[in-house]
């Protein structure tokens, strides 16, 4: 099972080392992990996306919770939230291809930003699913790099995740 | 308003020293921590030198648990530093609250690869509970005071605080905190009453209720509670080797320490119970044997400070996070009868007759259990700190504790070269009590050189060393799965100890037979100064009982005949 956890964090050095230390040492399984700052400048937000079962997780959740510099997690559910994350796609595309490449671009909603003589760079968010889409689509065209980012996520409605005292 | 008063960053280390009340600090002075040695020379507080670093750390680990107080070493940067390591690992594997400070190269050089850098906050981050590298002085009256509160609130663990040099000669304004505000650091003390009602009542309907305590019934002063908690319902009292002391060898529910050389009676207990109440303990590997086989008809109720020691190795049906003293104080107003234990009491007793803890004597040759009960017999309230393998089993179970504090070990790591160091800091901590290493020949050449500073410090602690001339514990292993086959675990003939302490100026005795056994602890207790004690011990004695690493702690390893070298594994009752 994959689990996305919202971690509230001081936005301090050698705190992403610490998590990532963390998870190193018992042995758990990341696989995504995206930081940022929140609208309390002394506070970052780390997604975390975990693989394992319940008790794996469980444990994760109260390690990480020992950690001084983690001032709150919170269990995503995949139903309950909104997730996104972004990717850039390099594709090779001459004046023969460019058109249908820019119809695929059109449909998943994606964006263009950059273009050269024999290639493109490509911009989407979304979910996972969208990107390895994407992604499927225009592998026959040539994708000369790839870069994407770990995946963010938020609750829907007004269930927040954030820090009172 | 006063206003602040201005100061040096290595001034303000030592007053925000003095204001948590220390007075005695471990260290080895070096280039990165010179301007804190500095303000040391003309403070109040007492500094032990050390010969070792590692020495510090052990000496402020042993200073700590013989006392509750938090210990405090310090070294400089680099080699000084990493030589910490063992000590700070040693005490973040038992929880013991240490402060170690550690002298880094200038801020300006942190990164470069500079002379005597490492970067030990790194190093560390895994074994710590937390730790700080002080980029701003402004800042260091905050950490020193967060540091010493997270070392010594909830479950206690080491704190280290590394100074850059420059750190240590800028001027700040200090103005030591009253109180401090953590976002992510708020310990549960308080244990959930629903839980604990829920507690009480699965213990009253139980018919053969186990305690098992741990080190956390130690470091939260609750041996008392749990002396209630046990005589009002009338349960018998298992503990870990972290738990020794928490409750009296001597009083009749007690089961002395259950799992790999635990007690029979206690491992048998515990696999026929029907409810573990297990209070400050983590069901460490070395205490549950197989973790599928352990108490299988039994529910479990398991009170720790540490929500993430709950459920992490065992299968847990009612968690109470909170200080054991506080739960178990609530758990009390709910007990009003004793559970319905007479059948199993009386079986309980019937395995404590039929498997004493025993050894064979002999009139030729020392046995180690005997030298340990011969340290009983002349003083039964030292503090016992031991050093790590047979030596430390033996001490464990032929001394009979009856106070919490009394019994200092590396339990969690198993550190090698502990003991000596820690029994100086314990020493320091309680001047009024006769302190004993109970060592190993192996064991005690780790730190031996701490002599030098027991002696230069007149700390008056007396090393009984079980010479068998063998790593010992590693020998049991190797003759009782390796064939006999003694890979280079014979130390025989390596030391004359006695020369060795008399070259520091300690006093050097020594014990070949049975019969001088007494003579020479009474001579070392009369002497009152650091003493070693080389008691040349049976080589091949073993630790019995003793359970096979992987196997349910009901499985006793059997040796039936020693020359034919043949190993039983069976369960028994």
């Amino acid at each position: 099972m994959r689990y996305t956890l919202a971690v509230l964090v001081e936005n301090k050095p050698g705190v992403l080392a610490r998590v990532a230390g963390l998870f190193a040492r018992r042995g758990y399984n990341i696989d995504s992990l995206a930081v940022g700052v929140t609208d309390n400048p002394e506070i970052s937000r780390m997604t975390i996306v975990v693989r394992g079962d319940e008790k794996v997780i469980e444990q994760v959740i109260k390690q990480l919770n020992k950690l001084v510099d983690v001032i709150k997690i919170s269990m995503l559910s995949e139903k309950e939230s909104v997730e996104r994350s972004l990717a850039l796609f390099k594709v090779s595309a001459d004046s023969k291809t460019r058109p249908t490449i820019m119809q695929i671009v059109d449909i998943f909603r994606a964006k263009i930003i950059d273009v050269g003589s024999k290639s493109l760079i490509i911009e989407i968010t979304g979910d996972e699913d969208k990107i390895n889409a994407m992604e499927r689509l225009l592998r026959s065209y040539g994708i000369l790099e790839v870069c994407r980012t770990g995946k963010i996520a938020m609750n829907r409605g007004l269930k927040s995740v954030s820090y009172e005292k | 308003m006063n206003m602040p008063d201005i100061m040096t960053g290595a001034e303000a280390v030592v007053e925000s020293l003095r204001r948590e009340g220390i007075e005695i600090v471990f260290g080895y002075p070096g280039g990165a921590v010179l301007p804190l040695y500095d303000v040391l020379y003309e403070s109040d507080i007492r500094h032990i030198l050390v010969r070792h670093e590692q020495g510090a750390a052990h000496a402020a680990d042993g200073y700590a648990r013989a006392t509750g107080k938090v210990g405090v070493c310090i070294a400089t940067s680099g080699p000084g530093a990493t030589n910490l390591v063992t000590g700070i690992a040693t005490a973040y594997m038992d929880s013991v609250p240490i402060v170690a400070l550690t002298g880094q190269v200038p801020r300006v050089l942190i990164g470069n690869d500079a002379f005597q850098e490492a970067d030990i906050c790194g190093i560390t981050m895994p074994i710590t509970k937390h730790n700080y590298l002080v980029k701003d002085e402004q800042e260091l009256p905050r950490i020193m005071k967060e540091a010493f509160y997270i070392a010594s609130t909830g479950r206690p663990g080491p704190v280290l605080i590394d100074l850059p040099k420059d750190v240590q000669t800028e001027e700040i304004e200090f103005d030591y905190p009253k109180e401090i505000v953590m976002r992510g650091y708020k310990p549960k003390v308080k244990g959930n009453e629903q839980q604990i009602k829920r507690a009480a009542l699965t213990i009253l309907e139980s018919e053969r209720p186990v305690i098992y305590a741990g080190g956390g019934v130690i470091i939260s002063n609750a041996s008392e509670e749990l002396r209630m908690l046990a005589e009002k319902i009338m349960a018998p009292v298992t503990a870990s080797l972290m738990g020794t002391g928490a409750f009296p060898d001597e009083h009749p529910l007690s089961l002395g320490m259950l799992g790999m050389h635990g007690t029979r009676y206690a491992n048998y207990a515990i696999q026929q119970s029907d409810l573990i109440i297990a209070i400050g303990t983590r069901f460490d590997d070395r205490a549950t044997g197989k973790v599928d086989a352990f108490a299988p008809e039994a529910k479990i109720i398991h009170i720790d400070v540490d929500p993430a020691e709950i459920g992490k190795n065992v299968r847990v049906d009612i968690p109470i996070v909170g200080d054991c003293k506080q739960v178990l104080q609530s758990l009390l107003k709910y007990i009003d009868r004793a559970c319905n234990s007479e059948v199993w009491l009386r079986k309980v007793e019937e395995w404590k007759k039929e498997y004493p803890l025993t050894y064979t004597y002999s009139e030729s040759v020392i046995k180690p259990q005997y030298v340990v009960e011969e340290i009983y017999r002349a003083c039964k309230d030292a503090i016992i700190v031991t050093e790590v393998g047979q030596n430390q089993m033996w001490a464990r179970q032929f001394f009979r504790y009856k106070d919490p504090r009394t019994f200092i070990s590396s339990g969690g790591l198993g550190t090698m070269g502990y003991g000596f160091p820690a029994s100086i800091g314990a020493k320091l901590g309680r001047p009024d009590k006769v302190v004993f290493d109970i060592a190993g020949d192996g064991s005690f050449l780790m730190n031996s050189q701490e002599l030098a500073t027991a002696v230069s410090n007149d700390v008056p602690v007396i090393v009984a060393i079980l010479n068998n001339g063998y790593l010992g514990m590693v020998r049991q292993w190797q003759e009782l799965f390796f064939c006999r086959r003694y890979s280079h675990t014979c130390l025989e003939g390596s030391v004359d100890f006695v020369k060795l302490a008399e070259s520091y100026g300690a006093l050097g005795l020594r014990a070949e037979r049975p019969s001088e056994v007494r003579g020479v602890i009474e001579e070392a207790l009369r002497a009152n100064m650091p003493t070693v004690i080389d008691f040349i011990c049976d080589p091949e004695e073993n630790v019995m009982p003793m359970v096979p690493a992987g196997a349910a702690i009901n499985e006793f390893v059997e040796v039936r005949n020693k020359s034919e070298n043949k190993l039983l594994v069976g369960a028994v009752a």
